[in-house]
Order: structure tokens, then sequence, then C-alpha cells
């Protein structure tokens, strides 16, 4: 089980996340907007989620954490 | 649970005031990272430079000194020779380190202080609002050269890396890129390398990371990536152009 935390305070909505990951497992939620005026990344399907952290590497924000069992 | 990925303590909970995209926010990570792990803890000193990341001072959780305009690695010069057994880097963009700051930073490498410097090349002037730096290439379109650079007219832009391999003083020199996660490695094994060779007293050591601008190209932050894998790698070739150790 692997689970990434987006810390929608941090992002700035850039993608470089989305780009980043083989599995789709993030996407930009234009329904949603954070104090900065940007829709933030968040995760929209946890369970396809390898831990790869390529997301997590390439976020310029530092803005994801990224946990193992 | 374990935690795979966070945040390193080198970095301090200050935001990022940089746009959307922007790599400097990698490169800080990767600089941080590499603090952390060369085990200096509070026996390093880093110098800021002006441009888009003068404010990397607040960012960094070290000593950091802000030097004049282009002037960091004459500042770091200094701290070195004060303190000869801390870990001391300049963090300097295209504008700073390749145009006002060429004259430093050409003499701190032929006098080979033992300094390591990150230079982060995006090909414009960030900050002052996307004129043409001498890294801009031919043909880029800037605030300042609104029909693309002209050659005949600004010359070719100028390849640091290779320009400062040439000079005897300098020990390890290497061109690097955060464009993909492969790229984002090997940036940060060559920033580490090059902190070792510090720590060791080698000599000068230069580390240049291709990075973007998106709002100043005009480009989406993921076009912009594009744009750098397929305009400024072809100009300015990824690899080591000096290593000493290596022979």
């Amino acid at each position: 089980m692997v689970k990434v935390t987006v810390n929608e305070v941090l992002c700035k909505g850039c993608g470089l996340c989305v780009r980043a990951c083989p599995k789709q497992v993030l996407a930009l939620s234009k329904a949603k907007l954070n104090a900065k005026g940007y829709h933030p990344a968040s995760v929209v399907d946890q369970e396809a989620c390898i831990g790869c952290a390529s997301c997590a590497r390439t976020c310029p924000d530092v803005a994801i954490r990224i946990e193992k069992d | 649970m374990s935690v795979v990925f966070e945040k390193t303590p080198y970095l301090t909970d200050k935001q990022f005031h940089y746009c959307p995209g922007c790599n400097h926010g990698i490169i800080h990570r990767l600089v941080a990272e590499c603090l952390e792990e060369s085990g200096m803890g509070g026996n390093i000193v880093g110098v800021a430079p002006v441009g888009c990341s003068v404010f990397a001072y607040d960012y960094f959780n070290v000593d950091m000194v802000e030097a004049a305009h282009g002037r960091a690695p004459a500042v770091a010069t200094g701290i070195k020779r004060a303190k000869p057994d801390s870990l001391v880097f300049t963090y300097q963009g295209d504008g700073d380190l390749a145009s006002i700051g060429t004259a430093e930073i050409v003499h701190a490498a032929h006098r080979g202080e033992k300094i390591c410097t990150i230079f982060v090349n995006n090909a414009i002037y960030g900050m002052t609002g996307g004129q043409m730096a001498p890294t801009s290439l031919v043909g880029q379109k800037t605030t300042t050269s609104p029909k693309g650079r002209d050659e005949a007219w600004c010359g070719a832009p100028i390849k640091m890396s290779e320009m400062l391999a040439q000079v005897p003083g300098s020990y390890y020199i290497e061109r690097c890129a955060v464009n993909n996660n492969a790229n984002i490695i090997k940036t940060k094994k060559a920033i580490k390398k090059a902190m070792q060779y510090q720590m060791e007293g080698k000599g000068f050591c230069m580390i240049e990371v291709l990075s973007t601008c998106p709002t100043n190209w005009g480009l989406s932050p993921v076009e912009a990536l594009k744009w750098l894998e397929e305009n400024m790698i072809p100009y300015y070739p990824l690899g080591v152009y000096k290593d000493k150790e290596a022979k």
C-alpha cells in the first residue's frame, strides 16, 4: 500500500507531477482553487500508485510526500 | 508506514516565491538534499546571487550570505579561505554568473578556489522581465530581441561549462538538466560529487543545470520542458566537461 499526499497549500498547479507519473495517479483538480489561486494537483487513483516518487522528485515546490507500508 | 519521500530539513518551511513550474525549486531541493547527505551540519555556508534566486538565503536551512550581483564566487573565496574546513557553495543564475559576474567566476576557477558553484542556466533574464541574456539561444524571442536573437548582432550564446573546463584551475565541471527523472537523479549525483571534491579540498567545481523559465518563455510548464529538450539540450550538450579525478 502506497500513500501519496499533495500539499495543496504549496501546490502551484504547474502539472509537472502529472507529466512525470507513469500511472496517471495525479491530476489537476479544475474544480478547486487554493489560496494562491491555482488549481492544485490531487490524487485521483491512489490504488494505481507504485511509489516510484517520480512526482515528488519533479515537484518544484516540494509539495508531495510518499509513504509505503 | 515508512516514508519514501519527504521534504529535507535542509530546506526551510518558507514557501518558494518562484513561478509555477520553475525548475529552481527542483534544483534547490537537490542542493539541500546533498547538503544534508554531506554530513557537514552547521559547517556549511552558501552564497546567494542576484536574480530570481536572490531569496535563496530564505530557503536553505544553512548559513547564507547575500553577495552583490555576480560577486558570489568572490565572497565565497573569502569565506572558504577564512574557514577552510567549511563546505562553501554559490548558487547563481545565468544573468549573475554568465553576464555581470563572468570575471569573478573565471578568476575563481583560475585560482582553483575550493568552492562549488551551482549554475542555473535558463537562457533568459527572469527577474527583470525576460530580457535577452548572453545565454539566450540564436532566434530566441525575448523582450529585448522581439524578432529573435540575431547572431550577427549579438553573437552566439556563451557556453560557460566548456569555457571553464579549459581553465587549468577548475577540477570538476558538468552540465546537467532536470527535465525528467533520470536527469534529476544524475544532477543530484553531480552536485553530491562536487561537494565531495570540495570537502576533500580538490579544487573548483561547477555544476551547470539547464532550467526552464515558463513565464518569460511564454509557455506552460510542461511545454517549457519540451522546449528545453528540443532547443537547449542540442546547443548545450549534457555531460562531464572536466573531471580531474577521472584521469
